[in-house]
């Protein structure tokens, strides 16, 4: 094709993407509502066979967990997630994710500052701001509010 | 009916917290580790200003499956937790109340580790 830098601009606009946030959103909610309701689908199930009002939610989050590491360690997690974006991270299954991945992907550094340390590559930030949030919440809790 | 409904609003709940991060992903540098520390951070502030608790009651596992909800895990546990023995349950509530998600994560993490292999990245 032999065409000017301006009319190379307009064809490349023309044929661009539109939108992909867009179409990204659209998958986000699509995925992380149908994991929700799979959730609450779970949890329904566990409260028919006899769990408890506050552990059946617990056996669910296990269960997604389990779930997520065994699609992780399949390989195919990364195909789901690559379709949803947000949609697999936001959930628990996000979480489960970037702790089983770097475990996964730095066995060869060894079992203990390999596969130990990397294990916390995510979910050490989140435990740490989670908890120190709480903590502070805490505080403030036992001080002015109780 | 009611049971319906409730599987509505879990998809709608849950689905609206993964656009919002969606948008935030595609709009501002945040990298997905970040979306994920301010997700928790986000559930213990929405869960101390009395706002997710309503939310968890309308939206069920729709607003505790999300990150947010293991942030108002951590928080209600700390609640409780104060409550029952005083400010040292602002150390001891948030850990305990999400310990099976965490020891979960980290089991099955190792588990993965052993018996598989990472994939190639493409």
């Amino acid at each position: 094709m032999n065409i000017g830098n301006k009319e190379y601009k307009k064809y490349v606009e023309a044929h661009a993407q539109k939108s992909p946030c867009l179409r990204n959103c659209v998958h986000a909610f699509l995925s992380g509502g149908a994991i929700c309701c799979a959730a609450q689908g779970l949890t329904q199930l566990y409260k028919c066979l006899g769990a408890t009002e506050s552990l059946a939610p617990s056996i669910t989050s296990i269960t997604l967990i389990f779930i997520t590491a065994l699609l992780t360690g399949i390989g195919i997690f990364d195909n789901i997630a690559k379709w949803a974006g947000a949609g697999t991270l936001v959930p628990i299954t996000g979480f489960a994710n970037s702790v089983v991945s770097p475990a996964l992907d730095n066995k060869a550094e060894g079992w203990v500052m390999g596969v130990g340390a990397k294990i916390f590559t995510v979910a050490g930030p989140v435990i740490l701001y989670g908890t120190l949030a709480g903590a502070v919440y805490g505080v403030i809790y036992a001080l002015f509010i109780r | 009916m009611e049971t319906l409904m409730d599987y509505v609003w879990a998809f709608v709940v849950g689905g609206l917290l993964c656009v919002i991060a969606q948008i935030l992903i595609d709009k501002t540098k945040l990298t997905p580790a970040r979306i994920l520390v301010s997700y928790v951070v986000a559930g213990v502030i929405l869960y101390a200003v009395g706002i997710y608790r309503p939310l968890v009651e309308l939206a069920g596992n729709g607003a505790t499956t999300p990150l947010t909800g293991f942030g108002y895990n951590i928080a209600a546990g700390v609640r409780d937790a104060v409550d029952r023995i005083g400010l040292l349950g602002a150390l001891t509530g948030g850990i305990s109340a999400t310990s099976a998600g965490i020891a979960a994560a980290l089991c099955f993490g190792y588990i993965a580790a052993l018996f598989f292999r990472a994939k190639p990245k493409k």
